[in-house]
């Protein structure tokens, strides 16, 4: 009598590998474990409570037992207690949710930045210090870290099931999302909006680094260039700068400083300077026209990648001065001069 | 105020000569009908027709998640196979399962009418079923649809080279079959009510129907409008939903949900109906607080229409319209909580029996309070944020719809299978179908909240090896289900021939269809019939058997 090796590896591998209950490795896993333990004792109670009834009542009151049914119409008072009590109970839950709900989407003011870009099918994870990762992304643990994500094409979603956390990224739009990671280790990445032909494919890893290993690991991996200074390059060759000098006489706003503050515009309105508002005013610029300005800014859809955008928002995000603006165009009139290119006669 | 019911003697009944089977014949006489239950004998044999199509792509779908590398079948065709299982399950199943064929077959009678108020319109209903299944058959044939069944933009408008605007063309075409049908019962139920049957005396099955109709009528129009969209957005490029044109792809998303929650809904309001006749019936005794349960359904199509964006509270919603889709969703809960503890309080003090349509009643309530608390984790915002778009979304949906709808539909087939053919269903052999599908529906779909928590993300093809030990679970399981929705198919079929025969009453049910003969004649009733009892009023039963018995005497 031998069990059968298939039952048997079947067995073993249940026991040892499986895991029932994934890790907790950020400051929000325990609270949203907290959450879920509460539910599924909620559950258990209602189905054990609705289990006894019906078990109860069809053992004592099965027609063997009990031939003659009694008719009862039924009972106000009985019938309160289970609507008030259940609504009771889930208020109760709508509460919980939405505080760990605000808790998982308003990031901590000092939290530290990282992009994302998802495409069809990688996610391209962008340092503010010049870093570049495909289906990865290294995070030092003991500190907020902010995803700004976007997608290029469909929606994607990105999520670290042992961090609890998760967002859809979507084109044409800015999404985000913080965590807090406690435990270094490497933790799954999905894509869990569906996305196409290689959606399960859509994977990577979460590396949560200590501190000090995760200096290293920045110091190792940059390119060399970092967001903002990619964003300064293209700033000058789109022609940015032409208008965006920051002279008073200029065409186009001041953008040094912009970022966080408020601005009047055209139309009376006030709009605040996000990444997404940033974003946005560069695609659609006749939507976002300050006051004193004239609508002349072109679109620049489909012109700027999003990775591009992203380093433009990160180059605007950091600007305080127009110093090298106007050293760039300068240096750029300096050498007209000597030997004029075709795309700088166009600018004015 | 007790009652006495036994079954009757099923030796001394008798097939009735005339009954709406063999009124007329030839295969024209059924394809060009206006009887209501001979379009429900049409929609019973196409809809279990898709039901078997849809299951066979869930079949593959469980056989490919054995392994966790996608080695049974590429990533394309694997995302087909989920596509056209949502789709065909969905929208050629659920949808009309148990309005379709047991309400269209029982409306009328319940009401002491002839037909519904439209009978052409009814067979109507059913041709655009049939084409919006022809449409979907096609897409089949032609390679499939790999969108899921969500159509998410601009996945779906841009990015797939599969047969979109074939299969939206099905569900538009289909959706009209619900919309009309949807129509029929609302205008059947207030203008042919039979004399005395006032809205208070109706079955309960009638209310959630006459709930499903409204959500039917109102919430189908708008996917029709999001699907047409879709289609000229793949199209002609309108860019509705395109964000380089200006437009929203969140949109959408709100278009979609905005029918697809009701959808829920629509899908499990009949089975409530078909819940509460099971258990008055099986109680011998009146349902527990019957206004508390039909106003429940009300409350639930009602509130229900304002719960859809908590499909979307990962997307960028704004956080306070979050919060206020949350609490909708808690509200909708309530209902749903009545009527499972009403349906148990209606069990106390009765004289219970426990044939199959019964034992699928306790499996639907065990199962629907399962997948209804699991809802409350998804309508909890902080817990969606982990939860959503995993395998708990999976298992908590199956649960309402396979594990309470199709649950509540294998009741009602087999609680009014006598009415319908006028046979009797073998009792031990489907009472042993009804413990294996319960035993592997559990089996399927409970590690799947297991697997959900752990990140599984749904719609994989392959997925991380250490998921592997629930998925096999749940492969196993789903075998057994399967074996458990074969048997039904193969006994029903053959009770067609070789059942008992069923007489009137073979349950001593109070509702109107009871008292007449099985299967019921092409106009239901020789006389309208005068209404002044309550639905469930065994004493009345009791009544009229004890007067009949001394006319005869």
């Amino acid at each position: 009598m031998g069990i059968s090796p298939v039952l048997w590896e079947f067995l073993t591998k249940w026991l040892t590998t499986s895991p029932v209950w994934p890790r907790e490795a950020s400051t929000i896993a325990p609270w949203a474990d907290a959450l879920f333990i509460f539910l599924w004792l909620m559950t258990l109670f209602g189905v054990v409570l609705v289990g006894a009834l019906v078990f109860t009542f069809a053992v004592r009151y099965r027609k063997e037992r009990h031939p003659v049914a009694v008719q009862i119409e039924g009972s106000t008072l009985l019938e309160a207690t289970w609507t008030i009590i259940p609504l009771g109970i889930f208020l109760f839950i709508f509460v919980w949710g939405a505080w760990l709900y605000f808790r998982i989407y308003n990031p901590p003011a000092d939290a530290m930045q990282v992009y994302v870009v998802g495409k069809q099918w990688m996610w391209k994870a962008e340092h503010p210090g010049g870093q570049h990762e495909i289906n990865a992304l290294h995070v030092p643990i003991g500190r907020p870290v902010q995803l700004t994500m976007i997608s290029q094409d469909v929606f994607h979603s990105y999520s670290i099931p042992a961090f609890r956390v998760k967002r859809e990224v979507i084109p044409g739009r800015y999404s985000t999302v913080w965590f807090n990671a406690t435990e270094p280790g490497v933790y799954h990445l999905f894509c869990t909006q569906y996305c196409g032909t290689l959606h399960s494919g859509m994977i990577g890893e979460i590396t949560a680094m200590r501190p000090e290993d995760y200096e290293k690991w920045t110091k190792l991996s940059t390119s060399g260039m970092s967001l903002a200074q990619n964003g300064e390059r293209l700033f000058a060759s789109m022609g940015c700068n032409s208008c965006h000098s920051g002279n008073a006489a200029a065409a186009g706003p001041n953008l040094a400083g912009v970022y966080g503050s408020k601005i009047k515009m055209d139309d009376g309105s006030e709009q605040l300077a996000t990444d997404g508002w940033l974003r946005d005013t560069i695609l659609n610029p006749s939507q976002h026209v300050p006051l004193g300005y004239k609508p002349i800014m072109p679109t620049y859809q489909g012109q700027i990648s999003e990775e591009g955008l992203i380093d433009l928002v990160e180059y605007i995000k950091q600007l305080k001065t127009n110093y090298r603006i106007q050293q760039t165009l300068n240096t750029a009139k300096a050498e007209d001069v000597v030997q004029p290119t075709p795309d700088q006669k166009v600018t004015p | 105020m007790s009652t006495i019911v036994s079954l009757p003697d099923q030796t001394t009944a008798a097939l009735p000569k005339r009954t709406y089977i063999n009124n007329e014949h030839g295969i024209l006489s059924w394809l060009l009908t206006a009887d209501h239950k001979r379009i429900a004998m049409l929609y019973l044999v196409s809809i279990t027709f898709f039901f078997f199509i849809g299951g066979f792509f869930a079949g593959m779908v469980r056989l490919e998640l054995l392994t966790p590398a996608g080695d049974l079948m590429a990533a394309d065709t694997y995302n087909k196979m989920f596509t056209m299982h949502g789709i065909v399950m969905i929208f050629l199943f659920l949808v009309p399962s148990v309005p379709a064929t047991l309400g269209n077959f029982l409306i009328p009678i319940m009401i002491g009418a002839k037909d519904l108020a439209f009978p052409k319109i009814n067979l109507l209903s059913w041709y655009l079923y049939m084409a919006g299944g022809i449409f979907v058959l096609t897409t089949l044939v032609l390679g499939g649809v790999d969108t899921g069944w969500t159509f998410t933009t601009p996945l779906s408008t841009h990015y797939l080279n599969t047969h979109v605007v074939t299969t939206a063309t099905a569900i538009f075409i289909a959706g009209f079959s619900s919309i009309f049908t949807g129509l029929n019962f609302i205008v059947t139920i207030h203008r042919m009510r039979a004399p005395g049957m006032t809205w208070f005396r109706l079955p309960l099955f009638v209310w959630s129907n006459y709930a499903a109709s409204v959500l039917m009528v109102l919430g189908t129009p708008v996917l029709a409008i999001a699907i047409v969209l879709v289609a000229l957005e793949r199209t002609i490029g309108i860019g509705v939903f395109d964000p380089t044109k200006g437009g929203d792809p969140l949109l959408f998303q709100h278009l979609f949900w905005f029918y697809s929650h009701p959808a829920v809904y629509i899908m499990i309001l009949p089975g409530f109906g078909v819940i509460s006749e099971v258990i008055s019936t099986f109680s011998r005794k009146r349902v527990f607080g019957y206004t508390a349960v039909a106003f429940s359904s009300v409350a639930i199509a009602v509130f229900g229409f304002f719960v859809w964006a908590h499909h979307m509270f990962i997307m960028g919603v704004s956080n306070y319209s979050a919060l206020v889709f949350s609490l909708l969703t808690m509200l909708v809960a309530v209902p749903s909580a009545i009527k499972i503890f009403n349906w148990s309080f209606t069990m106390q003090k009765g004289s219970i029996t426990f044939e199959t349509p019964m034992l699928y009643a306790f499996g639907f309530i065990g199962l629907f309070t399962i997948g209804g608390l699991t809802g409350v984790f998804l309508g909890a915002l902080g817990m969606d944020v982990m939860l959503t778009e995993t395998y708990f979304v999976v298992a908590h949906f199956h649960f309402v719809m396979v594990g309470g709808m199709l649950m509540a539909f294998l009741a009602g087939i087999h609680f009014w299978w006598p009415k319908l053919t006028g046979r009797m269903y073998p009792e031990s052999v489907s009472k042993l179908a009804a413990i294996i599908t319960f035993v592997g529906f559990i089996l399927t779909f409970f590690p799947q909240f297991v697997v959900g928590y752990l990140g599984m993300p749904r719609r994989y093809h392959a997925y991380p090896p250490e998921f592997q030990v629930l998925n096999v679970l749940s492969t196993a399981g789903a075998t057994v289900l399967g074996v458990g929705y074969m048997l039904p198919l193969l006994y029903l079929a053959w009770s067609l021939k070789y059942g008992a025969i069923a007489g009137n009453n073979p349950w001593q049910a109070t509702g109107l269809e009871w008292q007449i003969q099985s299967p019921p004649l092409t106009e239901n009733f020789i006389e309208t019939p005068i209404v002044d009892h309550e639905a469930y009023d065994y004493e009345w039963l009791e009544r009229t058997k004890e007067r009949e018995l001394q006319h005869v005497g």
